[in-house]
């Protein structure tokens, strides 16, 4: 089938689509974006978070069929160019990155989370990325580069709209 | 694999009708699982989010008519009031991009024991609608549950709406996992107190083949509640209702030894869990003395 | 030998990274595939994309023991779409493989030995396709009773059958009872030295039991095989030792290594999971079969069996010690439950044994560590690597002895605590710092989690989470303490070294160095390390890491805590060798021979006679490389009888102190905080060295509370991240971390090894905790809600 959908603003139009591939594959393997990771296609673990309609969701339990003319955003299309998005630049700074595979999923529900709360508790944080397993970091690190983030977010006023 | 999508209601029962083994899918929460895995492979996909009916709420006759297609995040932002023991179920699910696609109508529609809202859906009498070409009925939710992932829908059937009147009392939902988020439940309960018809309402998730009810237990605390003026005074309930209670709920789990949990240890856990959450619930009752009942 | 040029390089193929540009030695300089991981443009092993390239899936063995009797692939062959299936005769070469032991079949042979073991595979146009044809391919099996505990398969009684012999003849008198012609038997360790029949004023015995932990790298086994004009491959694959890839790839395609060229794509992740080969082989053959790329990436289920686990272990040990809290003898039964291959058993049975009583001074010690075969999944290598199973013992063992003393359990572990100079128990002398009791001390000194009590109730910070289990009825509070050492680097003779290759020249203007090794990045920041040195080394800013590949000599493995120190030490000694050349070269230019001529911000300068030549007039146009195979000091091989010998080169230290509330009548636990104390030697990276200490930590915990891969007559019960559990962010408590710098003088920069470590003290200090809070004895791992219930 052909699949029509809107991914980090551009219109993407994609043909023979197995009927029975997720959003998540269509996106990596038949759209070239394969940012978003599949470690689980089990919705267990959102490293394949990407927002749809601006909802967070995990791409792999997305029928692609299910994202027809509807509006995709991915860890691609989180920079503005060569600017990285302030949480993109916290997780680095923070060293919240190691190997990275869960980092696409958390940027985008981080981003997510601070849209909606500009400066969350810990214990919203922890509840808002609990669907996002990371193996190497405690999520010590997470904690620190949303903390992090928040507060830059907030001083550049570009921050929560809550 | 056939790819449907339907936008009316009548468009999504005719196809329903002509393919009685179309897999609906709206969350994906399930389904998507069992295509990504190869577990399932339907001829016919009907993607249910653009049929725009279902993705409503609404208070229809004094009830809140919950659309099949309603999200869990909604309800919890949506309807805690209306509907709180669906509400602290709906928190428990999964993660926030589970909440955000799936639906209590999924969570009907593959009935597993261990389904999350099953339990509040039973302890506040809800009904299930379901529709066909045939025409629509209504099932009381402790008789759409048939067996372990089973449900009492003819093939040809799509569930549209849940229908719940809104409390009378407090509502409490507790869920045993063994991990402090997204986690499959080993055991859970809710509970409902309906003092407006001086009623109890249980349910019990993954501690049987089925989601159901422990009524022995209702109609012990109800009786004890009637009989000795409790719902009228609000005064502190005996220590030993509660426990008494929690034995009851305990008594009318049929569980299994599995790889989430053991029986003995379900059983142990929904005696506390609903002894635990009678003692909160009361505790509610008794500070919302504001509300006539 | 000349390398062709491959005719092909898919999408992915890992490019030189560049930048930060900033960050020596001991800096928190940032990972130069930091960006790319952010911005998504990372490619690991499951991204790699090549227009026309196939999927490879495999077909898998349902049964723990079964004898093939046919397989039918015609159906499968049939399917349109499908280019490729392929059994056991498409094998060309040897036809098993292994990393100590050649035992494990590229695909099964007559025999399948335990659920999960590669019999067939199917190359196709779409996984879809590959998924359906696979699930065509018949074969027909004779289904044997699996033998699936460590201690019958060896036909040792069990702990309270010990005068039984009658279990032993059963279990062993069965058919097939033998899964290897040598046995059952991997590796028996034994360790005698002091008394042979101590006593003692006190003696206090206990049985533990770990069950077996996955290590559930997020990123699954994957990589992407093209074939190449030669007639050789080229394989792009996430593993943490491209050269044993490549040699046991070579054996198994029978071409020499000039054709079998790997490169490493981005790893998801690792911590031993990846050490023993998963789909390179397959992927290789069907693309060699094809002659088209294939990709080959597990899903979930099937990455449970397509790597090896964590050995279970049952263990026995006897503690026996002076009424003032002195060791005097332990003597310990060890079990590693190896699976049905041996992967790296000898060496998990050699880590387990040697320091299998903990960071302690003990004059006499019996200790025998078994490694079996059994028809469970395989196990390998996880991070801590025998030692995490042997603290949740005799930590155990020192809490039960503190008890049975009425004296502070950490009082009595830094009463007996190892030093500097302190014997092992294989008779090697510790010639570092080993500041056991310190880090214990500081722990005690740090100060405790504050109860925030306000009234209100947050779910979040009960046990049970959100799931709405408890208000604070029944919440009880423990602190327990643990310490736990563990070997750096690979031990008992083995001849460990790492290759760099150091390229120094100007691009753009500017002097910039190139760092090539075969080290496996992983996501612990090698390559931040590898750059990090050769800024510090040479002065310059700009510092390129080449993609890992075989072109460059072996870096071993990454794994045993060791890259940092044997790749970081490479690295240094070839930047060193370098460094000679252009200093040579300088005091050529200035025609005298200047003693304090060092290199510093992209210079050659000279303090003492004000002198600064930049390093672009010295090098000119021309590049000074150097390769350096850089070896750490030797051990030795221990005696097969008395266990004695200097078995390790470095020991790195840990300690955890746990906080934790647990619902003594649900069984719930919630971690309110771990706290750490570890020397690292000297942080190259501090802020990679917290990270590795944290994701450490994580991962103890995980396995003391929830992570489980349960089997049932062999089979896996919970091959999901739905059933097997790992720590969400919800479970992970806030910590508290001091890291000491102790140099070790005979390592690089005085650095130790800094990955394992945590990873092993952790999850005794939580059951020692949970112990705390409920009374409880628990003596097994993952502690289970039924288990805190008596249910």
């Amino acid at each position: 089938m052909r699949l029509i959908c809107t991914v980090n603003g551009t219109q993407q139009q994609v043909d023979d689509v197995w009927e029975g591939e997720s959003l998540l594959y269509v996106l990596r393997e038949r759209m070239g974006l394969p940012g978003s990771k599949n470690a689980c296609e089990q919705g267990e673990c959102g490293s394949c978070t990407v927002l749809l309609d601006g909802l967070p969701v995990c791409a792999c339990l997305v029928a692609a069929g299910q994202a027809e003319a509807r509006q995709v955003e991915t860890v691609e299309g989180m920079a503005d160019g060569g600017a990285l998005d302030p949480v993109q630049q916290a997780f680095l700074d923070a060293g919240a990155v190691q190997c990275g595979f869960c980092t696409p999923g958390l940027l985008v529900s981080t981003r997510d989370l601070l849209q909606r709360s500009g400066r969350p508790s810990d214990a919203e944080t922890r509840e808002a990325l609990a669907g996002n397993l990371c193996r190497c970091t405690g999520y010590e690190k997470i904690l620190d580069a949303v903390r992090l983030a928040a507060d830059r977010l907030a001083q550049s006023g570009t921050g929560g709209h809550r | 694999m056939d790819f449907l999508q339907p936008t009316t209601w009548a468009e999504a029962l005719e196809a329903k009708a002509a393919h009685p083994d179309a897999v609906a899918v709206a969350g994906g929460t399930d389904v998507m699982v069992g295509i990504n895995f190869g577990h399932l492979r339907p001829s016919l996909l009907m993607d249910l989010t653009r049929v725009e009916d279902l993705q409503e709420w609404s208070i229809e006759d004094g009830a809140v008519r919950l659309g099949a297609g309603v999200s869990y995040a909604r309800v919890i932002a949506e309807l805690g009031t209306q509907l709180p023991g669906l509400a602290m179920a709906s928190r428990t699910i999964g993660s926030p991009q589970i909440r955000n696609r799936g639906t209590v109508g999924g969570n009907l529609a593959t009935a597993s024991p261990a389904g999350d809202a099953h339990p509040a859906l039973l302890a506040a009498d809800a009904q299930v609608e379901v529709a066909s070409v045939r025409g629509s009925r209504r099932i009381p939710v402790p008789d759409f549950y048939t067996g372990v992932k089973r449900n009492a829908m003819d093939a040809d059937e799509l569930i549209t709406a849940v229908l719940v009147v809104p409390p009378s009392g407090p509502q409490q939902y507790s869920k045993i996992g063994t991990r402090n988020a997204m986690v499959i439940s080993v055991a859970a309960f809710g509970l409902a107190l309906h003092p407006d018809r001086r009623a109890v309402g249980t349910g019990i998730g993954s501690a049987a083949p089925t989601p159901r009810r422990a009524p022995a237990a209702e109609q012990f605390l109800a009786d004890e509640l009637t009989g000795t003026g409790l719902w009228e005074s609000r005064a502190e309930l005996p220590a030993a209702t509660a426990g008494r209670f929690g034995e009851l709920v305990a008594d009318a789990a049929s569980p299994i030894d599995d790889v989430r949990g053991s029986a003995r240890y379900r059983l142990h856990a929904l005696s506390v869990m609903a002894c635990r959450a009678l003692t909160w619930a009361w505790a509610d009752y008794r500070t919302d003395t504001g509300k006539e009942v | 030998m000349s390398t062709p040029t491959p005719t092909r390089t898919p999408t992915g193929a890992p490019e030189h990274l560049t930048g930060p540009g900033r960050g020596g030695v001991g800096d928190d300089a940032q990972r130069p595939d930091g960006v790319l991981k952010v911005r998504g443009e990372f490619a690991y092993g499951s991204d790699l994309w090549m227009e026309d390239m196939l999927w490879g899936v495999t077909v898998r063995s349902p049964h723990p023991y079964a004898r093939i009797r046919s397989i039918d692939i015609g159906a499968a062959l049939a399917t349109p779409g499908v280019r490729a299936v392929l059994t056991a005769d498409d094998v060309p070469g040897e036809k098993v493989y292994g990393l100590e032991l050649a035992d494990q079949p590229v695909l099964a042979l007559d025999v399948v030995r335990h659920q999960g073991e590669p019999v067939a595979l199917v190359a196709a146009d779409h996984p879809e396709t590959a998924r359906l044809a696979a699930s065509r391919i018949h074969v027909d099996y004779e289904v044997w009773e699996p033998i699936t505990d460590a201690r019958a398969a060896l036909g040792h009684p069990t702990w309270n059958q010990v005068h039984d012999s009658a279990a032993e003849v059963t279990e062993l008198s069965r058919e097939n009872a033998h899964l290897h012609p040598q046995g059952n038997l991997v590796r028996h360790l034994k360790i005698r030295t002091g008394d042979p029949a101590p006593t003692a004023d006190v003696v206090v015995v206990g049985e533990y039991e770990v069950g077996m932990q996955d290590q559930a790298f997020l990123g699954p086994e994957s990589g992407l095989a093209v074939p190449a004009e030669d007639g050789g491959v080229e394989l792009y694959v996430a593993t943490q030792w491209l050269h044993v890839d490549q040699r046991q790839i070579c054996s198994a395609l029978a071409l020499p290594p000039a054709k079998v060229r790997l490169t490493l794509a981005g790893v998801g992740g690792a911590f031993g999971g990846r050490e023993d080969l998963s789909m390179h082989v397959h992927a290789c053959l069907l693309a060699l079969h094809t002659g088209k790329p294939v990709k080959m990436s597990y899903n979930r289920e099937e990455s449970f069996f397509g790597h090896v686990h964590r050995h279970p272990a049952t263990m026995r040990y006897e503690h026996g010690a002076t009424h003032d809290g002195q060791l005097i003898y332990v003597k310990a039964s060890i079990y590693f439950d190896g699976g049905a291959y041996a992967s790296s058993t000898p060496a998990v049975v050699g880590n387990g044994g040697t320091m299998g009583i903990g960071p302690y001074v003990v004059p006499n010690v019996h200790v025998d560590c078994y490694g079996a075969y059994t028809n469970n999944p395989p196990c390998g290598a996880m991070r801590g690597f025998g030692s995490v199973q042997t603290a949740f013992g005799y930590e155990s063992q020192m809490d039960a002895l503190a008890a049975e003393l009425g004296m502070d359990p950490v009082e009595l572990r830094c009463r007996n605590a190892m030093e500097e100079g302190s014997p092992t128990p294989t008779g090697q002398v510790i010639d570092s710092p080993a500041p056991v009791a310190e880090l214990l001390r500081r722990l005690e000194a740090m100060p405790m989690p504050t109860r925030v009590d306000d009234g209100e109730v947050d779910l979040r910070d009960m046990p049970g989470g959100v799931s709405n289990t408890t208000h604070g009825e029944g919440v009880r509070r423990g602190v327990g303490y643990a310490v736990a050492y563990k070997n750096v680097a690979f031990s008992e003779g083995y001849d460990d070294y790492s290759t760099a290759r150091v390229r120094l020249e100007v691009v753009g203007g500017e002097a910039s160095a190139t760092v090539h090794t075969a080290a496996a990045e992983v996501g612990q920041g090698l390559v931040t390390v590898e750059q990090q040195i050769a800024r510090t080394e040479l002065g310059v800013k700009q510092v390129t890491v080449h993609p890992k590949d075989t072109a460059v000599g072996s870096a071993g493995s990454t794994s045993a805590s060791r890259q940092t120190y044997v790749t970081g030490g490479a690295v240094k000694a070839a930047c060193e060798k370098v460094r000679a050349q252009v200093l040579a070269r300088a005091e050529r230019l200035v025609g005298r021979t200047v003693p304090d001529l060092r290199l510093a911000g992209g210079a050659v300068v000279s303090d003492a006679e004000d002198i600064a030549v930049p390093l672009v007039d010295v090098l000119g146009d021309e590049a000074l490389e150097e390769t350096v195979e850089w070896h750490h000091r030797p051990t030795e091989a221990i005696d097969p009888e008395t266990g004695q010998g200097f078995a390790h080169v470095q020991y790195a230290f840990s300690a955890h102190r746990a906080v934790v509330d647990v619902d003594t009548e649900l069984g719930l636990v919630k971690v309110v905080e771990m706290a750490c104390t570890q020397d690292v030697g000297k942080a190259i990276n501090p802020q990679a060295v917290l990270g590795q200490i944290q994701g450490g930590t994580a991962q103890g915990l995980g396995l003391a509370v929830m992570e489980e891969i349960l089997l049932k007559d062999g089979k896996v019960r919970n091959p999901s991240f739905t059933d097997y559990l790992i720590p969400t962010i919800l479970d992970m408590p806030p910590m508290r971390i001091e890291v000491l710098e102790y140099a070790d003088p005979h390592a690089p920069y005085g650095l130790r090894g800094v990955g394992e470590a945590p990873n092993i003290s952790s999850g005794p200090a939580v059951l020692a905790a949970i112990r705390a809070a409920t009374g409880l004895p628990l003596t097994r791992v993952p502690v289970r809600p039924e288990h805190l219930t008596g249910l």
